[in-house]
């Protein structure tokens, strides 16, 4: 169930895109169209399912963290199919992130203990193949740039 | 999403179907917290309608169980738990080395686990 039907079967090289604003309401959207491209490049329902995991994840770390919460403002998804693998690509212009600042969930911890922070992103390292961040110079408009790599055959 | 809840004798049957992610975890919490506010602490889960959970429907587990457990013999315990959805719990680290859930494939053997 689409609300923009795209094109199939999809072509490599091409950049899709979604544009969004920071609304929860929205990361269905999200998963539908990482879903769909990665369904179209022929990934398995397991890496299907991890792509539209790792997008919905990402972009709830961009609402709650570069936005401080849902906002009108943007997050810019771009998808990517290469021979080898799907590039996903998310832009916002809120607060820079500091993946390092994030500590690792405690495997060991206690149910008392367990605090969930930094659970998106442990999972997003954990479905995707490799996680990048990179933010622009402090004196450049604000473009925070998250690249997402799954491969397509794992 | 759609969630519902039932009251047995021993405990009480949440079931919920469709997506829980940040948009819609809310209305589980709101049901959770229905019973736990409620001195209702012995729940069952039947996630077999669930399509999907990311980490926001998680944290809605742990913090039930939370709440679940301050009360003795208090706890969640969760049925039928579709297979993304477990590999997903199973990566969260939620099913070990600490299992913070008991995980049941049917539901009448969820239920009488009470």
């Amino acid at each position: 169930m689409n609300d923009n039907p795209l094109p199939d079967p999809i072509e490599e090289s091409t950049v899709y895109c979604l544009n969004i604003s920071a609304h929860y309401e929205n990361l269905n959207a999200v998963r539908e169209f990482v879903g769909w491209i990665a369904s179209a490049a022929g990934m398995s329902e397991r890496s299907v399912f991890a792509v539209q995991m790792a997008a919905d994840e990402a972009c709830t770390n961009i609402i709650e963290h570069a936005y401080g919460g849902e906002s009108n403002q943007k997050i810019d998804c771009f998808c990517q199919v290469t021979p080898q693998e799907l590039v996903i690509t998310l832009h916002d212009h809120g607060q820079p992130f500091n993946p390092l600042k994030v500590p690792e969930p405690d495997f060991n911890a206690s149910l008392e203990e367990r605090d969930n922070g930094g659970l998106g992103l442990y999972l997003m390292r954990k479905l995707m193949d490799d996680v990048q961040f990179t933010f622009q110079p402090s004196d450049q408009p604000r473009d925070n740039i998250l690249t997402m790599i799954k491969r397509r055959t794992t | 999403m759609e969630v519902t809840t039932q009251n047995f004798k021993r405990c009480d049957l949440v079931q919920a179907k469709g997506r829980v992610d940040s948009s819609t975890a809310p209305m589980l919490t709101e049901a959770m917290e229905a019973l736990t506010n409620d001195g209702h602490y012995r729940i069952v889960f039947d996630m077999s309608g669930l399509e999907y959970m990311s980490s926001a429907g998680m944290r809605v587990l742990i913090s039930t169980q939370r709440a679940c457990k301050r009360f003795n013999r208090g706890e969640l315990v969760l049925a039928v738990v579709p297979q993304r959805i477990y590999e997903a719990l199973e990566l969260a680290g939620f099913l070990g080395p600490t299992p913070l859930f008991k995980l049941y494939d049917n539901l009448p053997a969820a239920i009488g686990h009470f």
